[in-house]
């Protein structure tokens, strides 16, 4: 099994804890005086989300997570199971829904995502930075009304819900920032 | 790695306050008749601290990159020096973060015949010196160790069980493997002392902390009173630690029995061996003069007159980009 020294320990390096792969997301190194020097890293769970805190002692060995992001373009969901392709090697690996998580509302046929595998299982998925999806339902549009900054939420084809100008109708295509979850502007088609 | 990376680290203007805080020092002690010297930086022997590792040469015959001039200045004063300083690169493996970089620049002197309090405002006056062009500071703050744990964690460092030391760390946010050993008191403290202790300290003016577990009085002699202290002191100012001082260890058999201990420590630990260094031994037989010494973090000091939040913003040029 592939292992890190503690002094060895950088920011976006992915090792084993309790059982699960993390994420380091900060590295300080202390040493007081004379003393034993220690690594303290803020670490984010892969599968949860959840940021924790540990320190190691220096020269301690810390197992290192087989994790690797990779971009794949999703296919298409069968109810219980969301698959992905890996676009240079054809390869599909099927995400469960823990995996897939918040970006469910988001994910479109053909769109490229980072999936992040673990042993070569996907753990969790990226979708775009920016998709483009098309409003499925939302209270008809009012013609004109583009100053007031007024929104209406809208239903778009994934399931997403998304606030929206008045302006906005079903079957517009419009362009949204996942990481937000706002509507940025109507896409040209 | 992009283009840049010729760059220096620090400023120009850092480097010229650089320049300024050396000629300040040179000139303080020429004052006081304090000598400056230079020792080898390349010796048979090294630390055998075991918190402290080495630099090697990979020559046949191995040289050890010192980590502190101390053991030489200490033969210099057994040979009737007197008072000296010295402005030195030190070199340390493995100490990297946004406070150590592997090769710094140290201040180290020692004063014959000067007790550690004597020292100590000695220290504070030198350091009020370099910075008060650079930062308010606030009236000068004195801890013991024990002092500074019941205050700032809520514990006596000595008396508490290892398991209180334990739970005090988690109470604290911090996680970590370690046994709960008696063996292992001295890490829980310094686990304690850099993460609970340090960052609780008064900010704006130097903090002192005095008189050390007995455990890790590395050079200090131990307390006449009270043996379960050491006679050894450190300097923080906003948190960040600049000197560590001794009332210096002058019994050449207690010297060479904590080399002996540090070595046992180190096969212990799996940690490489390190020659001891005779002839520090032999001049502490000859006879050293009562004294006190004290070595100061240079870069860290700019790091205080920067306003700095990384050693880099200090060095020409930082370990990475050597």
């Amino acid at each position: 099994m592939a292992s890190y020294g503690s002094n060895d320990l950088k920011r976006g390096l992915k090792i084993m804890l309790d059982g699960d792969p993390h994420n380091i997301t900060e590295v300080e190194f202390v040493k007081p005086g004379k003393g034993q020097a220690f690594t303290r890293v803020k670490v984010r769970n892969l599968k949860t989300g959840r940021t924790i805190e540990r320190t190691f002692k220096s020269n301690e060995s810390i197992e290192a997570a087989d994790v690797m992001d990779t971009d794949m373009q999703y296919l298409y969901n069968d109810g219980d199971v969301w698959y992905f392709m890996d676009q240079d090697t054809f390869d599909q690996v099927g995400a469960d829904e823990k995996a897939v998580g918040d970006a469910r509302p988001w994910l479109k046929d053909q769109d490229i995502c980072i999936v992040t595998l673990w042993n070569g299982v996907p753990i969790s998925v990226t979708p775009p930075n920016h998709v483009i999806l098309t409003v499925a339902e939302t209270e008809p549009g009012v013609r004109g009304d583009t100053a007031t900054g007024a929104t209406k939420p809208a239903t778009m084809e994934t399931g997403a819900v998304v606030q929206v100008p008045l302006f906005i109708d079903i079957g517009d295509v419009l362009r949204i920032d996942t990481r937000t979850g706002e509507y940025q502007s109507r896409a040209k088609d | 790695m992009s283009d840049s990376n010729w760059l220096p680290t620090a400023a120009l203007s850092a480097l010229q306050l650089r320049a300024d805080i050396l000629a300040q020092i040179r000139e303080f002690f020429a004052h006081r008749s304090v000598l400056e010297v230079e020792t080898p930086i390349l010796s048979h022997s090294g630390t055998t601290d075991p918190h402290i590792e080495s630099f090697r040469t990979a020559e046949e015959e191995t040289r050890y990159l010192h980590t502190s001039p101390e053991f030489a200045m200490k033969r210099l004063l057994a040979a009737g020096s007197g008072s000296i300083y010295q402005i030195c690169k030190v070199f340390r493996q493995e100490e990297e973060g946004a406070r150590h970089n592997p090769e710094f620049t140290m201040l180290e002197w020692y004063r014959p015949e000067m007790d550690m309090e004597g020292l100590i405002n000695e220290v504070d006056e030198l350091v009020r010196l370099l910075l008060q062009a650079h930062l308010p500071l606030a009236n000068t703050r004195r801890f013991s160790y024990i002092e500074a744990f019941a205050q700032f964690v809520g514990v006596h460092p000595l008396k508490a069980e290892v398991s209180q030391l334990a739970a005090a760390a988690l109470q604290h946010d911090i996680h970590i493997e370690m046994s709960s050993d008696e063996s292992e008191r001295d890490n829980w403290l310094d686990l304690l002392m850099a993460l609970v202790v340090e960052p609780a300290l008064p900010r704006g003016g130097p903090v002192f902390i005095y008189n050390y577990p007995a455990s890790q009085a590395s050079l200090a002699k131990l307390d006449q009173t009270d043996p379960r202290l050491a006679r050894r002191f450190e300097l923080y100012l906003d948190g960040l630690e600049l000197a560590n001082g001794f009332d210096e260890l002058t019994d050449a058999d207690e010297q060479a029995r904590r080399f002996a201990h540090d070595r046992q420590t180190r096969k212990k630990n799996g940690q490489p061996d390190v020659p001891v260094d005779h002839h520090l031994i032999a001049a502490l037989e000859h006879g050293m003069p009562t004294c006190s010494g004290v070595a100061l973090g240079l870069d860290r000091l700019l790091m205080l007159a920067l306003k700095a939040k990384h050693i880099d913003e200090a060095l020409a040029f930082s370990s990475e980009r050597a």
